[in-house]
């Protein structure tokens, strides 16, 4: 199967909208994707004809938003392959759910002296939050390093993990240099220590299938705005035998089984860790996307991607003075680059004029740019609606930038 | 010339770009013009926080006019800083208090000016407006 550039396109409405009167290029995919229209229009059937909070409603229209939230529950649980549905949590995105982790399971299993180890390529929120619980529970944290074509150092892994190793977190797809990272191997070796591990898989759900049973996978976290899907909806599935022991980590209703103001007991998985109203029209919204991507395959989505991240390397590599940052061998669908000579934020800035959205800076991944001596790159990030066309009036930007900048990168 | 006659030419100026590409290769122009600022002055005091690229503004003041200079690692915001220098540099403080920045908007550079775009155009001029209040109380003292 193939995809059918055209229909996908028509989907996506703002693919047509044109930025200071020129078509846009959207290659920003990575901060955020673009929202099919059957992923909006539920929302706003939704809305208009459903709309009612959730659980406990005695009403009609109670009864069919909570059967919608709790559908788009199942979706994810099958997407991912969860065990049982109660095991997919709902959050606000993948900043929310490692929070919840690093808080709760933190409370639960690490005190004074025990470690966290996470990897040099984390996303700001998958070294914050665990900096922060550090921090409380005067715990060490420590980082597994990467080589300079942006790949992790697994051969340091047995001297990383000790027997005071409580938690390891890594991502699945590095959003500052598209490494895959090779996570059944590094779960595998982790297991062989007692150490469970949280994937951030914000970057990857959209473009790989995730089997969280065969990964064996402890936790893994992800945001609905990158998989197609609204914002302000994400996912934290976690394994039942870890999420029954941790403590819930806000309060409030729906969490809630009994509550005396001497004594409150709380409702049981996945409630105990949704406190007050849900965002359930982005739960839906969510599960309409799912349904999308499923529809044309990831397996498809993934190939399709790679065709565009191998025509886009090739192109970029014949560009004088071009330089890449992360060039592992299994990489996803992004470009982050400096051309010598160029600011980031000057090449951001005149692509933007010519409608090409790009992203520029350190993509919240600060270390990766100290581990590197630079300040921040330009990132080009495709989808699978994005076009080889598309990627041809990048480079032609790419190149117009460089002649303007003409004296100064010779 | 007032802070208000050396706006009112750089609008002129403006207006005679065609297109954005214009525009924005008068402003690496600029920027590459621009002497910047000796690496002593590049500290950490002088910059100006919040931006995606570095800008460093060092003022004193001297004769009762404000002299400015200023610097950026990206040539675009170096650009837009040596048009604000242009408008401030040789004024007095109380000018530089009180004047009105209207030029900006009229050059179609008033997308740099929104918070979110982060290149620190707002911050650089509330730092250059912070030097007029700051050299104004030392001057009435």
């Amino acid at each position: 199967m193939t995809i059918d550039i055209n229909k996908i396109r028509h989907d996506f409405l703002i693919l047509s909208e044109k930025i200071y009167g020129k078509s846009l290029v959207y290659f920003d995919n990575a901060a955020t994707s673009q929202t099919p229209t059957q992923v909006t229009d539920v929302m706003l059937e939704y809305y208009n004809k459903y709309n009612s909070n959730i659980h406990r409603g005695v009403h009609y229209l109670s009864n069919k938003s909570t059967e919608g939230a709790e559908n788009a529950r199942i979706k994810v649980q099958k997407f991912i392959n969860a065990e049982h549905s109660h095991e997919v949590i709902f959050t606000r995105g993948t900043t929310e759910s490692v929070n919840l982790v690093a808080n709760s399971f933190g409370e639960c299993y690490i005190s004074e002296g025990d470690e966290v180890l996470v990897s040099e390529m984390e996303h700001h929120s998958n070294i914050v939050p665990w900096q922060m619980l550090c921090q409380r529970k005067k715990a060490i944290l420590k980082v597994l390093p990467f080589n300079d074509n942006g790949e992790l150092m697994l051969e340091k892994l047995p001297e990383l993990i000790t027997d005071r190793t409580k938690i390891l977190a890594v991502n699945h797809i590095s959003n500052a240099l598209g490494t895959t990272n090779p996570i059944k191997e590094i779960i595998d070796f982790a297991h062989s220590k007692n150490v469970p591990v949280l994937i951030d898989a914000a970057q990857s759900v959209q473009h790989k299938k995730i089997d969280v049973q065969a990964l064996d996978a402890d936790f893994l976290v992800f945001s609905g705005h990158k998989l197609y899907g609204p914002t302000g909806i994400g996912v934290l599935y976690g394994k039942e035998k870890y999420l029954n022991e941790m403590p819930p980590w806000q309060g409030g209703g729906e969490m809630i089984q009994e509550v005396t103001f001497e004594k409150t007991t709380y409702n049981e998985l996945p409630f105990k860790f949704e406190a007050g109203t849900p965002n359930y029209i982005a739960e839906i919204g969510l599960g309409a996307a799912i349904d999308y991507v499923e529809a044309i395959g990831l397996d498809v989505i993934d190939a399709y991607e790679q065709e565009l991240l191998d025509y886009a390397t090739e192109k970029f590599q014949a560009i004088p003075n071009m330089k890449i940052y992360g060039t592992a061998k299994h990489k996803s669908s992004l470009i982050s680059f400096l051309v010598e000579g160029i600011h980031f934020y000057d090449m951001g800035m005149l692509l933007d004029q010519m409608g090409i959205a790009v992203r520029t800076g350190t993509h919240c991944a600060e270390p990766v740019m100290t581990h590197f001596g630079i300040e921040g790159t330009v990132r080009a990030s495709f989808a699978f609606y994005n076009t080889k066309e598309e990627i041809d009036v990048l480079i032609a930007g790419i190149e117009k930038v460089c002649k303007m900048f003409g004296a100064k990168t010779v | 010339m007032t802070i208000k006659e050396i706006q009112e030419e750089i609008i002129e100026e403006f207006v005679g770009f065609d297109d954005w590409m214009d525009k924005y290769a008068y402003l690496i122009e600029l920027g590459t013009d621009l002497s910047g600022l000796e690496s002593q002055y590049q500290t950490d005091q002088n910059l100006i926080k919040g931006c995606q690229s570095k800008v460093w503004f060092n003022a004193k003041l001297e004769d009762g006019v404000v002299k400015i200079e200023a610097d950026s690692d990206a040539i675009i915001v170096k650009g837009i800083a040596a048009l604000l220098i242009r408008v401030f540099n040789n004024q007095t403080p109380e000018a530089i208090m009180n004047a009105d920045l209207h030029f900006i908007d009229e050059i179609g550079l008033k997308q740099h000016l929104s918070p979110t775009r982060s290149n620190g155009l707002v911050a650089m001029v509330k730092q250059i407006k912070m030097y007029g209040l700051a050299f104004n109380q030392k001057m009435n003292n």
